[in-house]
């Protein structure tokens, strides 16, 4: 599924450094296949009365809005397979850990950086504009909500991967005579298992 | 003569397989550990895809993460068929496993550099965070998640933005009972989980260069929970007296040649790094995570401190928030409060010097009535050293359980889980919430505290118990 432009409802999840162990407990980690992770979506943290993706309102939201630092710690992938699975698309917050912003971008998951200050202006507008959609435009890097427009950056290849669904292997396997030059150069004292 | 460059480019340089202006350079990865939590869908995509893997002999497979360590008997079926889907890929692909009651079974991070297949100047890639433990031995090493190991498998390379360097130099002499530890969870609480976000730390300084295999192993395995990509150590004697003899070593004239090479491994005088940090370690005493992240941490002789002191709102919150889930207020003595369970293990502490250090505390004494201690050696190999010394003896004469190698409560994936709101002293290295179980609250501490808490039950040092 490429991804160009995208609109939905954004929630938003006020808390910094939020780690992949809090996003998908480890005991969801057992599976072994890539998708129905709904369940394990912040799964401990739902138990809590009142968590914010519990509320009837917040249901279909599609663009979720952190704090600081999202995704810190573990490398589960799991960690954005449920994000998906929970229906979004977009996760705004001011950083990334650096696992989980790779593992987002090679999922069609775009981890979208703002600054500090100006994610506080985002989260108040959508305070003030209950159910109101945003709008994220990936071809001109820009996420709108209602008349207020942010400027956001991504890195080249992931934006490329988002939008044309380029195979990140298959580019790579593009590469294959140099793989192999590089091989031959290889010092021969270099281990091998077994 | 070339431009002073530092250890952390070098090794990438030599790695480049291919770079491009704007682009981000492609890497060949020298060695690539994988284990059953984060390799069935990598392995999936592969055979999706109608994709081989490029080298299997660079790929070792261990079961780790999610193995029973009371007994070999993997009695949930969701267990069970995550541990089988290892083996059937394994067995499919022709990559090399060691599975659970094989001799050289155990943690991934503990079992490569064991059998010395971890050398310097190598790439070290693993579908875990943890990755960064073998920079230990000057290699440049990095967690990924699934589909970089599907990468990895598929073509033994990586795409990757080339990271920030960033010098953490320590100063002074370390204190006795003050370890490898206590330096990286002084770093952490200096700098933030984040504070290394996007660089490649090379640790420098006396205090490094006195550490052994095993403490430089603990140090290098935090980098990433002050968020750097990578943290690697320049290898000297002690990297190649680890080295030798190892069953993956290179031998005879390939030794020479290799250790010469080693010892040009250094970052050139007058390099500069992006960013330097310096930690005096002459004053450090042992720490312990009061929070909920390890770089809420502060000397176990001090007090739980107070949100309203923290300048930053947002750390404010997050202070809050974590007093509330640990239970705890502030000005609190450290000292006065009861742990439940004393964990001694994982990647971060479960190696044989570690044992080594909390058997010397346990001593002739006994673990706390009130306190459960399990001792999960992290590999095989470690518990049958561990055994050669007698260690099992002084564990099993305390009172504490000696239990087959795994990840364990370090993560809480399987049955190794703690329940309610047990307060556990953990030698791992993630006190996040619901980590070690669903509301169950961790204090990251060394071995030397994990023992001596144990006895006190209490968190104390080893002093306090003498
Ligand atoms: S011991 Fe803990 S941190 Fe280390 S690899 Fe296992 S789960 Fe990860």
């Amino acid at each position: 599924m490429n991804f160009e432009i995208h609109s939905g409802r954004a929630v938003v999840l006020a808390r910094d450094d939020i780690d992949t162990d809090q996003i998908v407990p480890a005991e969801f980690c057992r599976r072994v296949v890539k998708s129905g992770y709904a369940d394990a979506l912040f799964a401990n943290w739902r138990k809590e009365p009142g968590f914010v993706l519990g509320r009837p309102e917040n249901q279909g939201a599609s663009i979720l809005v952190a704090g600081r630092d999202f995704g810190i710690g573990s490398s589960r992938e799991h960690a954005v397979w449920a994000l998906k699975d929970g229906g979004f698309r977009v996760v705004v917050a001011a950083g990334f850990g650096d696992i989980f912003r790779r593992n987002a971008l090679n999922n069609g998951l775009l981890p979208l950086d703002l600054p500090y200050a100006e994610l506080g202006r985002l989260t108040g507008q959508i305070a003030a504009h209950p159910g109101l959609e945003v709008v994220v435009d990936l071809r001109e890097c820009t996420l709108r909500l209602g008349g207020t427009c942010w400027q956001f950056e991504v890195e080249e290849r992931g934006r490329r991967m988002l939008l044309r669904g380029e195979d990140a292997i298959e580019a790579v396997l593009q590469h294959g005579g140099l793989i192999s030059a590089h091989e031959a150069r290889r010092p021969a004292w270099l281990p091998t298992v077994g | 003569m070339s431009r002073p460059t530092t250890l952390a480019d070098k090794l990438w340089d030599a790695h480049v397989v291919h770079a491009q202006d704007g682009e981000p350079d492609l890497l060949y990865v020298d060695l690539h550990l994988t284990h059953e939590a984060t390799s069935p869908q990598a392995f999936d995509g592969l055979r999706l895809a109608g994709r081989t893997v490029r080298r299997p002999e660079l790929t070792l497979a261990v079961e780790d993460h999610n193995v029973p360590t009371a007994s070999q008997e993997v009695t949930d079926p969701v267990s069970r068929l995550q541990l089988e889907t290892l083996r059937t890929n394994c067995a499919e692909y022709g990559v090399e496993l060691y599975r659970l009651g094989h001799a050289r079974q155990g943690i991934v991070h503990v079992v490569g550099p064991q059998l010395g297949l971890v050398q310097p100047g190598m790439t070290v890639v693993c579908g875990d965070s943890h990755t960064a433990t073998h920079g230990a031995f000057g290699a440049l090493a990095f967690g990924v998640g699934t589909s970089d190991v599907e990468q990895v498998l598929a073509t033994q390379c990586l795409t990757l933005e080339r990271p920030r360097t960033m010098a953490v130099e320590f100063t002074g002499a370390l204190p006795p009972e003050v370890g490898a530890k206590d330096m990286i969870l002084a770093l952490i609480g200096a700098i933030g989980v984040n504070g290394a976000r996007g660089h490649m730390i090379e640790y420098r300084g006396e205090p490094v260069e006195a550490l052994s295999m095993e403490g430089r192993m603990t140090l290098c395995n935090m980098s990433i929970e002050a968020g750097a990509k990578v943290g690697l150590i320049a290898p000297d004697r002690t990297t190649i007296d680890y080295l030798a003899g190892r069953r993956h070593t290179p031998t005879g004239s390939a030794w020479q040649q290799a250790a010469a090479y080693w010892q040009t491994l250094r970052t050139d005088r007058g390099a500069t790094f992006d960013r330097t940090v310096t930690i005096d370690v002459s004053h450090l005493t042992p720490l312990v995570t009061w929070g909920t992240n390890p770089s809420q941490v502060v000397p176990l002789s001090g007090v739980v401190p107070a949100p309203d002191d923290l300048t930053d709102p947002g750390e404010r919150a997050a202070a809050r928030r974590a007093l509330e889930y640990m239970d705890l207020t502030p000005g609190t003595e450290l000292r006065s409060l009861p742990i439940d369970v004393v964990f001694l293990g994982s990647c971060t502490n479960g190696r044989i010097e570690d044992l080594r250090a909390a058997a010397a505390v346990l001593d002739g004494r006994t673990v706390h009535e009130n306190t459960r201690m399990l001792v999960v050696p992290g590999s095989m190999t470690v518990r049958a050293e561990a055994e050669q010394e007698g260690l099992h003896e002084v564990f099993l004469a305390a009172g504490a359980e000696w239990r087959l190698p795994g990840c364990s409560i370090c993560l809480g994936m399987n049955e190794d889980r703690l329940t309610g709101a047990q307060r556990c002293a953990s030698t791992s290295n993630r006190n996040f919430e619901g980590r070690q179980g669903d509301g169950v609250r961790t204090h990251l501490v060394s071995p030397q505290v994990a023992a001596a808490t144990a006895v006190a039950g209490r968190l104390a040092v080893p002093a306090d118990i003498r």
